[in-house]
């Protein structure tokens, strides 16, 4: 075990806390008389409860101790990339001339602004070889909505709008969730033996009334997609379009041009490849990378260049509209800038490492957990709890057994064609010696499932609260106090 | 999750290859699931049921059963108008967990063809698709 | 690179152990037709001294205070934002934690989370919050969605005095599927003119933003009666300046059905229009059909209070193309900014906070009336208003501009109608010595 239990503090809500009139907030100076106000109209304030600043200081750091966090330890959660989230962006997003600035600022007085915008654009198009670029989508799933709208776009635009989607049974649920608000029926399409699609099925399915598919490349077991090429040429050749969801970019940065692989477009999670902080679920940005083809399409406004001035620009009939009131999740892009300018191309470098340690793991692991596709993985491995199961553990069990042992539990029960699954993506931040103690984690709670099942259970024990019951949970709600 | 041997299938009902159950009353059917279904499902937390006085056809969805990590649509075991609705599975969702066949019905249905009751599966047959 | 901890000596290590000579072998199976051709063309890494030089060069060059007086509000606000948020926001055991799927070690996130929904409940005078949207925009999207999904109808009526960005995000939100917008027209005194309504029927719902765009406080009693007239209709109220609810009635004790608008008023940087968060509340009754994730209140096993994410089977992770919304993430980091500048107000200090904010923009609505400015709406405001210079005021806005005064937002880009007319915006940051100065430069 990586750690010992130290002192956990208890923390009452909010309003157990604090006294009526105490404030943790110094209001700036008043320099105007009092304005009439209509008194029908107004009402009595929300019902907050009043702190004093150490008592809201306390309060959230108490709070902040509760959880687990890449900066504490390992969080080797699949398909959600938690790598190192460097100090350095805090800074330069929070510099003043970028966290103060007004959104609507006259051009001319957000040259800098508009500026990172337009290198990010042209850099991420570099890198994954699609030509151009819209940054405003707030996420990964508002991405793959705008990357929806623009199939949507595109087949209305040619007059013959079509109704059904292809999506592989390894994606994430939001991929038909986003096909779903564009009016398209998902048409699950199997993986093949190896864990991969295989022409055959993808061209029996594909037709005139298919606007395309949606894949994940890598895909959500860890394996590259070995007949994207084809696949894509079957989907072209019945007009249809290929949508690449960018959440594993994490692998094959400086080793793949998704426009070459047959990608038409394709979003990216900053959050994820790009090293922006999960903070507790967000914000994240989801960038949307097109070919030359479908730029038309992209959300508006837009950012061009205009010699050395950079100005936004609506005045494009084809696009799908606005996903965002201003220009997306600004910010974000902002620490995405200052990661790309601090490695450059040395992002090839990150994706070689952090497939190397996900096959580190899957070398590791694999003597004691089932590993059901056994070849060379890409960033993240994916074990199921067979072996386990024996036992009667469970993967729950396995991940929350996990926790007292130090580390944050891998993603389970995903991808769904895999019974029992644990998928593990480490990231290229962890040392050799924190994957070591990793391994020898899950294997001494391989060797606890076989001898002492109930240990697993009951885990975790360490941590500052027992299993919650999450079905009374659910049958009762109680969402607000 | 239990064994089929330990689950209970009366033999007063018909069942559907969807999990449902219908059992004739006076000139009504009421409909819920098999405890093979509340089993698999795990612990209920919702039950989504359809307004009474819906017309639903055979084998179209009138509602949908969720536990805390799935959710599993119902389907018609036999067409017709939902007459009445188990309102207690608002506030008790669990009665389907505990009582399948009793207080965790779901939906009384007039059927258009009570000939179709026929053609769902006894108690035997049931039990052998279950066995594979 | 400080970010890749790995040595030579680590990396063969490792490909011994996986069994392999060299890192490449490991991409093997990537077919020649997929792969790129030549490295990365990337301008050369940064060191951390030389990317904080670039950084400052590239934010020196946007006009911000107080070199620059702006008055722009239109959706983003300046507010004083606490030292000790910035501050707290930062502990890593929240900026880089995930979603809590885990509730066993992310109590912090889920109790913080629960927080917020509650005191959003409270803010909007609504039953049920979720754990918030993207932002002020998808979140009337994702309401407007969510009524057309209750109701079962196609159509919805939004007023025109809506944030036109707004409009644009549900339009993009609603025209595939083919759902038709409704637009209602404003009144004369600047806000929505509901006198037609009732000539459009089977409508899902009735949106209208209060304070509207123009600053001006809708008549909120007025339009949930309107809208309700029509059975099961739901009223929709959104907003981009949350403060005003600290002085004036919460629109969920106003009839609204749904609530939702933009936070950032509340604690969250600018930063040139987001990250912002976009809250969301709404009726119990229709909790099971609210986009977007949900904290929930529980025990664990020996008894103790504890909190999970519930409600689950909404989402699109389990229910798929049938989710009530393809939302994964909310907007976490921002979502607790809000919570902690909400609880670092108190109930006193939101008042206070919304009353000085009042004055503060009426102050400066009164000195420009007194100097012969024209103010073309008559309803009440909260930050925002609307003044119309005489015809051909752009070139007086460059003259402004010139003089690093931002002379609010030029309304015709909008609204064609509204040539020479701008919407200027006060805060408690504003100060009087500036206030003064904007009434004197433009009515010289």
């Amino acid at each position: 075990m990586i750690g010992t239990t130290g002192l956990v503090f208890n923390e009452p809500l909010l309003w157990e806390l604090g006294a009526p009139g105490r404030e943790a907030y110094s209001l700036p100076s008043r320099e105007v008389p009092e304005h009439p106000v209509d008194p029908a109209l107004t009402g009595p304030g929300p019902d907050f409860p009043d702190l004093s600043e150490p008592e809201l200081v306390r309060h959230y750091t108490r709070l902040s101790q509760w959880n687990l966090s890449v900066d504490s330890s390992m969080y080797p959660l699949g398909s959600c990339t938690m790598k190192y989230n460097p100090k350095t962006n805090e800074r330069q997003a929070s510099l003043p001339g970028i966290a103060n600035a007004h959104p609507l600022l006259p051009d001319d007085l957000a040259q800098g602004l508009l500026r990172l915008i337009f290198d990010l654009e042209r850099w991420l198009a570099e890198i994954t070889g699609l030509p151009a670029v819209s940054l405003q989508p707030a996420a990964g799933a508002q991405g793959e909505l705008t990357g929806m709208l623009i199939f949507y776009a595109h087949h209305a635009a040619l007059g013959r709008p079509r109704t059904k989607i292809l999506i592989p049974d390894t994606a994430h649920g939001t991929n038909p969730a986003s096909a779903a608000l564009c009016g398209f029926t998902a048409v699950p399409v199997p993986s093949g033996p190896q864990g991969i699609l295989t022409l055959q099925t993808v061209a029996d399915r594909m037709d005139d009334d298919t606007a395309g598919i949606m894949v994940t490349n890598p895909n959500t077991l860890g394996l590259f997609e070995e007949n994207i090429r084809q696949v894509a040429d079957a989907v072209h050749a019945k007009g249809g379009l290929v949508y690449a969801d960018g959440a594993n970019m994490n692998a094959v940065l400086g080793v793949v041009d998704m426009g070459a692989m047959g990608v038409d477009v394709l979003h990216l999670n900053l959050h994820k490849t790009f090293s922006t902080p999960h903070g507790g679920g967000g914000p994240g940005a989801g960038p949307v990378c097109v070919t030359r083809a479908l730029e038309p399409y992209l959300p508006v406004p837009r950012v061009a260049r205009e010699g050395s001035r950079f100005t936004w620009r609506d005045d494009y009939p084809s696009s799908v509209g606005r996903l965002h009131a201003f220009y997306g999740n600004f910010g974000i892009l902002t620490r995405a800038y200052s990661y790309i300018l601090s490695l450059g191309a040395e992002l090839a470098r990150v994706s070689r490492l952090a497939v190397l340690n996900a096959n580190y793991i899957q070398a590791g692991l694999k003597a004691d957990y089932h590993l059901p596709h056994d070849r060379p993985c890409m960033h993240e491995c994916v074990f199921t709890d067979k072996r386990q199961q024996a036992h009667k553990v469970s993967a729950l069990d396995i991940a929350k057994r996990l926790i007292d042992y130090g580390f944050h539990p891998p993603t389970i029960y995903f991808p769904l064609v895999v019974n029992g699954a644990l998928m593990i993506e480490p990231t290229e931040s962890e040392t050799k010696e924190t994957l070591d103690q990793f391994i020898a984690a899950l294997r001494a709670i391989a060797r606890e499932a076989e001898q002492k099942p109930e240990l697993l259970h009951q885990a975790p024990h360490h941590a500052k609260l027992r299993r919650l019951d999450e079905v009374t949970a659910a049958r009762k709600p109680c969402l607000m106090g | 999750m239990k064994e089929i041997s330990e689950l209970n299938f009366p033999e007063n009902v018909r069942y559907s290859k969807d999990h449902e159950w219908a059992r004739p009353e006076k000139d009504l059917f009421v409909v819920g699931i098999s405890d093979y279904a509340q089993d698999q499902l795990g612990d209920i937390v919702y039950v989504d049921l359809p307004a009474a006085g819906s017309k639903i056809k055979k084998g179209a969805d009138f509602g949908s059963v969720e536990s805390v990590k799935a959710v599993s649509e119902l389907y018609m075991p036999l067409g017709g108008a939902v007459v009445a609705v188990n309102t207690q599975l608002g506030d008790n969702p669990e009665l389907v967990n505990s009582a399948p066949y009793g207080n965790g019905w779901m939906i009384k249905v007039k059927p258009d063809d009570p000939g179709e009751y026929q053609q769902l599966m006894d108690q035997k047959r049931y039990l052998a698709t279950l066995k594979g | 690179m400080r970010y890749l901890p790995h040595t030579e000596a680590d990396i063969q290590a490792m490909l011994a152990a996986v069994g392999a000579g060299r890192i490449e072998e490991l991409f093997a199976r990537i077919p020649d037709a997929c792969r790129r051709k030549g490295p990365l063309n990337l301008p050369p890494p940064l060191s951390e001294w030389d990317l904080d030089r670039h950084m400052e060069n590239l934010a020196g060059a946007n006009a911000v205070a107080p070199a620059y007086k702006i008055f722009l509000g239109a959706g983003s606000y300046d507010h004083h934002i606490p030292e000790t948020i910035k501050q707290l926001l930062r502990r890593g055991e929240f900026f880089t934690a995930y979603t809590p799927y885990q509730p066993e070690v992310s109590q912090g996130t889920l109790q913080a989370i629960y927080e917020y929904q509650t005191l959003v409940g409270r803010l909007t005078g609504m039953a049920v919050a979720n754990a918030s949207m993207y932002d002020g925009a998808s979140a009337l999207a994702e309401a407007l969605l969510m009524a057309i999904r209750i109701t079962k109808r196609r159509r919805v009526a939004l007023s025109r005095a809506v944030h036109p960005h707004y409009r644009q995000v549900a339009e993009t939100y609603l025209r595939p599927a083919g759902f038709e917008i409704v637009l209602l027209p404003w009144g004369a005194d600047g806000r929505t003119d509901l006198s037609r309504l009732a000539d459009t029927a089977d409508l899902a719902a009735v949106a209208v933003q209060s304070p509207n765009f123009f600053g001006c406080m809708e008549d909120l009693k007025a339009a949930a009666a309107a809208a309700h007239r029509q059975p099961d209709t739901l009223m929709i109220t959104a907003f981009s300046e949350p403060l005003a609810y600290g002085l004036f009635e919460a629109p969920g004790r106003l009839g609204a059905d749904i609530v939702c608008g933009e936070g950032q008023s509340l604690g969250i940087p600018r930063s040139f229009g987001g990250p912002g968060v976009g809250l969301f509340a709404c009726r119990q009754e229709h909790l099971r059909s609210m986009p977007g994730r949900l904290v929930g209140r529980t025990v664990d096993l020996e008894g103790r209070r504890g909190f999970v994410l519930t409600l689950s089977t909404r989402e699109q992770h389990i229910r798929r193309e049938r989710a009530t919304s393809n939302i994964c993430t909310n907007q976490g980091l921002c979502a607790l900014a809000a919570a902690m500048y909400m609880a670092s107000l108190g109930g006193t200090g939101f008042r206070k906070l919304a009353r000085l904010n009042y004055d503060t923009a009426g102050y400066l609505k009164t000195e420009l009336q007194a100097a012969g400015v024209a103010l073309p709406f008559a309803a009440p405001t909260f930050n925002e208003f609307v003044v119309r210079l005489p015809s051909g005021s752009r070139s007086r806005y460059l003259e402004l501009l010139a003089r690093r005064i931002v002379f609010g937002l030029p309304l015709e880009k909008y609204f064609p109608e509204l040539s020479d007319h701008y919407l200027l915006c006060a805060t408690e940051t504003s100060r009087k010595q500036d206030l003064d100065l904007l009434v004197q430069e433009v009515t010289q």
